[in-house]
C-alpha cells in the first residue's frame, strides 16, 4: 500500500486562485460602493493589487516544494502588511479616505493567511505539520482582530483627548477623579467611589455565593440526600436566565410597590421603603444568581475527594467533626477559593442587575455604560472606566493562577475507589439546611413572579388580573392576505436573537474545540502565548468587549458596527474560551495513542481531526453548541452596546421596556425566553442522551459543563 | 511477503532539552526477524521505537528503512505500523471500520480497503466479529484486531510496543505464540518492546538490551543469557546470585576465589577477565555433604521446583 505522498501545492495553489477570483468578483468594500477590487485598482487605487499579487506569488511557489518555505513566509507577510497597511494607513499611499472592508478583501486576507501558515510549516515550524499550522495561525489571526485589537484600542484611547492627540494629562485627570477611588463609605454616611463599590460588591457577592454554594453542595454530596434532582434542576436555571430578571422579580416582590412590602405595609405597618434599590438590592440578585454556579463547582470538588481518606481518618479514630474540619474542609479549600474568585469576577462583569437595581449605587460597568450611552457621551471616560475594570478582573484571575495553579487536590485516579462518602456531622448539615431552605423558597417566588408576572395585568402595583395583553402586544401573530404577519412588537427581537445566536453557536464550537485540540496535542513555538491570547476573551468584561467593539469597529477598514455581523463576531470570541476548557478537560480524557495510532497508519492531521478526534469529542462540542447558543441568548453587557433598531436582540429590548417603566411585558417576554431555552435544552440533551465508548463512560451534561 | 525491510539506526540520539532519551544507538534489524527492545522502564526502548515510528523525530543520527532514509520524515509518511500498548482501537468505529482505518486514510477505495480488512480479519481469526465495537471484545480480542489494524497496510516494518502487558498470564503465552507464528508466516520485520525477559527470549531472533538511554548488549537469546558482556545483564536476564571475587588458574582448570572460598568452574576454559560470577540457580545442583559449609536458610515450593535459599560464607543466596 503507497503512502500520502509529500505536500505538492495544490492547496496553496487554490488558496492564491480564491484571492484573485475575488479581487476581480467580490465586491472589495463592505458597504456603499460594491465593486470588486480591479474596479478600485484601475480608479487609482493601486495598492489593493499589492496582496491579491503576493497571494498569487506564493500560490506560485508553493508549486516549487519545501524548499521555497521562506521564500512564501516573506511575500505573505509583505501581502498582510499591504492589505493592514493601506486598510489603516491609506494616505501614506494616497491622499484618498480608507475603505471599509468588505468580503473580498476578507477571502484576500483568509488566503494569505493559509498561505502563510503553509510557508511557516515549510520552514519547519509548526513540526512541519501544515494543518496545525493552518490552524493556529488562522485562530490566532482572527483572535487578535477580533479581540486583541479592539481592547487595545479602547485601552490607548484612554491616552487620548477628542481630537485624537495623545493627552496624559487628561488621562490623569479622569483616573482621578474623585467619584472614582472616594472611600468616604467606610467612613461616614456617605458614598463611595465606584471602584471601592464594585469591589465592596464584588467580594459581598462573591463570598456569599461560595458559603450558600457550600451549604448546598454539602447537603447534596454528603447529607444523606439520595435524590438531587431539584437541587440539579435549580442550578441550571440561572445559566438560562437572563442576568437582569432576577432584578426584575425583586422589584416586583420588594420594590416600593411590591408585593412583599405592600404585604408588610398592610398586615404589620412597616413602612414602604427603597432599600432594594442599591448595594442590598444587587447583592441579593447577583448571590441569587451566582450560587448554583458555586454549588456546581463545589459539587465536583466533593465527588473529587476519594471516600477512602474519609475513611482512613475515621479508622484513626476521629469523630465525623473531627474528620470533616481535619480532612474534608481542607481538601475543598482551592475550590472555595476559586468559587469565591469566580463569584467576584462574575459580579464585576455583570451588568443587567445594577443597571435595574442600582439606582445611585454605580459599579464600573454600569458606568462605563452612561460614560458611552448616557448624555456626557465620553469614550475617553468610558475607557479609563474600561482599563479599571480591565484591571480588576485581570488581577482576579491572576491571583487565580498564583493561588490555586498548583494547589488542586482532584483525588480522583483510574482505580477505582469504593468506599462509602462521610455523612456531614449533624451541626453542619441543620446549618446547611437553614440556609438552603429560606434560598429555595426565594428562587421558587422570584421564577413564579415571572412566570405570573406577564399574564396578570399589573404584577408590579399588585393589580392581579389574568390577562394576555402583554403576551399580545409583544407577540401578537395575526393572520393577513399575505400570510402569517407577526405584528407583537417583541417578534423583531426575538427572531434576531435566535438567528444570530443560532448562527454564532457552531462558529464558537468550531473555533473553541479546534483551539482546544491545537493547545492540547501539539506543541509549537509561542503556545503559551497563544494560550494567553485565546483565553483573555474569558477575561475581559462584557462591558469593556462592547465599548471596545464601538471605538473600534465603527470606522474603517472594519466598520461592521450596526450589523448583525458584529453581533455574532462579538458572541463568537465571548464564548469560544467555554469551547476551549470544554475541548482541553474531553481531550484530557482521550489517551494520546489514539492520535498517533491514526498517525501510523497514514493518516494526515486534518484527516485524524476530523475521523478520530472529532467524533470523540462529540460531547464536549455539544456542550458548547448548547452553552453558546443559551449564553448568547441571554448576554446583555456587551451587546447592549452594538444593538441598532434593525438589529435588536431580545435582551437589549427587555432592559428598554424595563427602563420604559413597562414591567409587565418585559416579565412576559423574560419568561417565554427561559421556556423557549428550557425546550431548546431538554429537547438537545434528549437527542443526544448517553453514548457508550467502551469502559469509558462519555456523558456530558450540555449545560454544566461550561458552567462560566 | 516480500516487502519487508531491514532497519538501520545509525548513531541515533534524541534528546529532550538536555536529558537524552536515546544517545548514540547504532543497530540493525536484519529484514524479516523478529528483534526486541529490552530493558528496565525509562531506559530509552519506547523512545527508540517511537523513532523508528516517526513519533519522534531524532535529534541526531540517521534512520533507515531499506534504502530509504527516514530520518527527516513524520509518521504518516514512513511505511511502518505500530501495535500500541494500550491498542489504541478506536472507540467510535467498528471493528472493521478500525482495519479499514489504514487503507482509508490513504485513498484506497471503500471496497478494496474492505476487502483489505476482511483478509486481515481472517487472518488473526476474527472473522464474524467485523461489526462488534472494540468494547465488545475481550482483551485478546482487542488485541487481535490492533494486530490486524497493523498489518493492513503490510508495512515494511511492525512495531509491537509491550503488546502483552495488559492480558492476563495465561493468555500471554498464547498471544506471545501467535505473534511469532503471525511474523515466521508473512515474513514479517518485527521490532518488538517489552520489559518482560521471559518473552523476549521466547520470541526473539535477535535482542537488544537498553539500559539507560544507550544499548547494554545485543545478540541472540543463547547470547545474552550464557554469555552477558557485563553486571546488569546477567542480573537483568533469568535469575543470577551474583558473588564478587577473582578467576584464577589451577592445575584442576578455572577457578573463582569468592573470598578465601575456591570454587571450580569446570567447563571454562581460561578464566576471564571479570571480577563477579553470575551462579544461574536452575544450573545448580544441590548435593548432600555433611563437611560442606552451605546451609539451607528457607525452601520455597514453586509447583515445578524448589526454590533455596542458602547461607554461604561469600553472602546469601
Amino acid at each position: 500500500m503507497r503512502r500520502r505522498s509529500a505536500d505538492r501545492g495544490t492547496l496553496d495553489m487554490a488558496a492564491a486562485i480564491a484571492a484573485g477570483v475575488a479581487f476581480l468578483v467580490l465586491p472589495w468594500a463592505f458597504v456603499g460602493d460594491l465593486r470588486p477590487g480591479i474596479a478600485w485598482v484601475l480608479d487609482g487605487r493601486w495598492p489593493i493589487a499589492l496582496p491579491v499579487l503576493a497571494a498569487l506569488a506564493c500560490g506560485v511557489l508553493g508549486r516549487r516544494g519545501v524548499g521555497t518555505g521562506p521564500a512564501r513566509t516573506g511575500v505573505a507577510v509583505f501581502g498582510l502588511a499591504a492589505l493592514l497597511g493601506y486598510g489603516f494607513l491609506p494616505g501614506l499611499f494616497s491622499g484618498r479616505p480608507a475603505l471599509p472592508l468588505g468580503i473580498g478583501a476578507a477571502v484576500a486576507a483568509a488566503a494569505l493567511i493559509v498561505l502563510l501558515s503553509r510557508g511557516f510549516a515549510a520552514c519547519g515550524a509548526f513540526k512541519a505539520d501544515r494543518w496545525v499550522a493552518t490552524t493556529t495561525v488562522s485562530i490566532l489571526a482572527t483572535v487578535l482582530l477580533f479581540v486583541f485589537f479592539p481592547v487595545a484600542k479602547v485601552l490607548a484611547s484612554a491616552f487620548l483627548d477628542k481630537s485624537g492627540a495623545l493627552d496624559l494629562g487628561l488621562t490623569a485627570t479622569r483616573l482621578s477623579a474623585p467619584d472614582i477611588w472616594s472611600l468616604a463609605c467606610l467612613t461616614a454616611n456617605a458614598s463611595c467611589g465606584v471602584v471601592a463599590n464594585t469591589v465592596i460588591l464584588g467580594v459581598l457577592s462573591g463570598a456569599i455565593a461560595t458559603f450558600l454554594g457550600l451549604a448546598f453542595a454539602l447537603l447534596a454530596q454528603r447529607g444523606g440526600m439520595t435524590n438531587t434532582r431539584l437541587f440539579d434542576a435549580l442550578s441550571i436555571l440561572p445559566i438560562i436566565t437572563p442576568p437582569f430578571v432576577i432584578a426584575l422579580a425583586l422589584v416586583v416582590l420588594f420594590g416600593r410597590t411590591g408585593i412583599v412590602t405592600s404585604f408588610l405595609d398592610t398586615w404589620f405597618n412597616i413602612p414602604r421603603s427603597r432599600w432594594i434599590y442599591g448595594l442590598s438590592g444587587v447583592l441579593i440578585a447577583q448571590v441569587l444568581s451566582q450560587t448554583p454556579l458555586s454549588y456546581l463547582m463545589l459539587r465536583g470538588a466533593l465527588q473529587g475527594i476519594a471516600p477512602s481518606l474519609e475513611e482512613a481518618a475515621q479508622t484513626l479514630r476521629a469523630s465525623r467533626w473531627h474528620t470533616f474540619r481535619t480532612v474534608t474542609f481542607p481538601l475543598l479549600r482551592p475550590a472555595i477559593a476559586a468559587s469565591f474568585l469566580l463569584g467576584f469576577v462574575e459580579s464585576l462583569a455583570d451588568f443587567g442587575n445594577p443597571l435595574v437595581l442600582g439606582g445611585s449605587f454605580e459599579v464600573l460597568s454600569t458606568k462605563i455604560f452612561f460614560a458611552v450611552a448616557g448624555a456626557q457621551h465620553d469614550p475617553g471616560r468610558a475607557a479609563v472606566l474600561a482599563l479599571i475594570l480591565l484591571a480588576l478582573t485581570l488581577s482576579a484571575f491572576w491571583m487565580q493562577m498564583v493561588w490555586l495553579g498548583k494547589r488542586s487536590y482532584v483525588t480522583v485516579t483510574g482505580k477505582g475507589d469504593n468506599g462509602v462518602p462521610l455523612p456531614l456531622p449533624s451541626g453542619v448539615r441543620l446549618a446547611s439546611l437553614g440556609v438552603v431552605v429560606p434560598w429555595i423558597v426565594m428562587t421558587v417566588a422570584i421564577y413564579g413572579i415571572i412566570i405570573v408576572g406577564g399574564f396578570v395585568t399589573d404584577i408590579g402595583r399588585g393589580v392581579m388580573d389574568p390577562t394576555w395583553r402583554h403576551i399580545l402586544t409583544g407577540f401578537k401573530i395575526e393572520w393577513t392576505e399575505r400570510g402569517l404577519f407577526f405584528s407583537g412588537s417583541a417578534w423583531d427581537s426575538f427572531f434576531v436573537t435566535v438567528m444570530v445566536s443560532a448562527v454564532a453557536a457552531p462558529i464558537t464550537a468550531l473555533i473553541g474545540i479546534l483551539t482546544a485540540y491545537v493547545l492540547s496535542r501539539h506543541d509549537f513555538v509561542g503556545k503559551r502565548t497563544f494560550e494567553f491570547v485565546t483565553m483573555l476573551a474569558f477575561a475581559i468584561p462584557g462591558t469593556v468587549i462592547g465599548v471596545a467593539y464601538i471605538v473600534a469597529f465603527n470606522v474603517p477598514p472594519i466598520e461592521i458596527t450596526g450589523t448583525g455581523l458584529i453581533l455574532i463576531i462579538c458572541f463568537v470570541f465571548r464564548n469560544m474560551p467555554v469551547g476551549v476548557r470544554a475541548g482541553i478537560a474531553a481531550l484530557s480524557q482521550i489517551d494520546t495513542s489514539l492520535d498517533e495510532a491514526s498517525t501510523t497508519l497514514g493518516a494526515s492531521t486534518g484527516y485524524t481531526v476530523r475521523r478520530v478526534t472529532l467524533p470523540l469529542l462529540k460531547p464536549a462540542i455539544i456542550a458548547t453548541l448548547v452553552f453558546s447558543f443559551v449564553h448568547a441568548m441571554t448576554a446583555v453587557s456587551a451587546i447592549i452596546f452594538l444593538v441598532t433598531a434593525r438589529y435588536n436582540m431580545a435582551t437589549a429590548y427587555i432592559v428598554n421596556r424595563v427602563e420604559a417603566g413597562e414591567y409587565p411585558l418585559a416579565i412576559a417576554y423574560s419568561s417565554l425566553l427561559i421556556m423557549f431555552m428550557l425546550a431548546v435544552v431538554i429537547g438537545i440533551q434528549m437527542m443526544v442522551g448517553e453514548r457508550k465508548l467502551g469502559r469509558r463512560n462519555v456523558t456530558a451534561s450540555p449545560l454544566t459543563t461550561g458552567a462560566r | 511477503m516480500s516487502r519487508a525491510a531491514s532497519v538501520t539506526f545509525t548513531d541515533v540520539s534524541k534528546y529532550y532539552g538536555k536529558v537524552g532519551a536515546v544517545r548514540g544507538v547504532s543497530f540493525e534489524v536484519a529484514a524479516g526477524t523478529l528483534v526486541t527492545l529490552l530493558g528496565p522502564s525509562g531506559c530509552g526502548k519506547t523512545t527508540t521505537l517511537r523513532l523508528v515510528a516517526g513519533l519522534e523525530l531524532a535529534t541526531s543520527g540517521a534512520i533507515r528503512i531499506g534504502d530509504e532514509d527516514v530520518t527527516r520524515l513524520g509518521a504518516a509518511e514512513r511505511d511502518v505500523s505500530m501495535v500500541f500498548q494500550s491498542y489504541a482501537l478506536f472507540p467510535h468505529l467498528s471493528v472493521l471500520d478500525n482495519v479499514m482505518y489504514g487503507p482509508l486514510a490513504s485513498g484506497a477505495k471503500r471496497r478494496d480497503a474492505e476487502a483489505m480488512a476482511r483478509e486481515k480479519l481472517g487472518l488473526v481469526g476474527l472473522s464474524g466479529f467485523e461489526g462488534r465495537l472494540p468494547s465488545e471484545l475481550s482483551g485478546g480480542q482487542q488485541q487481535r484486531v490492533a494486530v490486524a489494524r497493523a498489518i493492513v497496510l503490510e508495512p515494511r516494518v511492525l512495531l509491537f510496543d509491550e503488546p502483552l502487558s495488559n492480558l492476563d498470564a495465561k493468555l500471554r503465552r498464547k498471544v506471545r505464540d501467535d505473534i511469532r507464528d503471525l511474523q515466521q508466516r508473512l515474513g514479517l520485520t518485527v521490532l518488538y518492546v517489552t520489559h518482560d525477559q521471559e518473552e523476549a527470549l521466547a520470541v526473539s531472533d535477535r535482542v537488544i538490551v537498553m539500559d539507560n538511554a544507550v544499548i547494554a548488549q545485543e545478540g541472540t537469546p543463547e547470547d545474552l543469557y550464557e554469555r552477558p558482556k557485563s553486571r546488569f545483564l546477567a542480573d537483568f536476564i533469568g535469575e543470577a546470585n551474583l558473588i564478587e571475587g577473582a578467576f584464577g588458574q589451577t592445575e584442576a582448570g578455572t577457578v573463582f576465589m569468592a573470598g578465601d572460598v575456591p570454587l571450580q568452574l569446570g567447563r571454562i576454559a581460561s578464566p576471564p577477565d571479570a571480577t563477579a560470577l553470575a551462579l544461574r540457580p536452575d544450573r545448580l545442583t544441590l548435593l548432600p555433604n555433611p563437611a560442606g559449609r552451605l546451609t539451607i536458610q528457607r525452601r520455597a515450593y514453586l509447583g515445578h521446583s524448589w526454590e533455596y535459599t542458602l547461607d554461604a560464607p561469600w553472602g546469601s543466596s
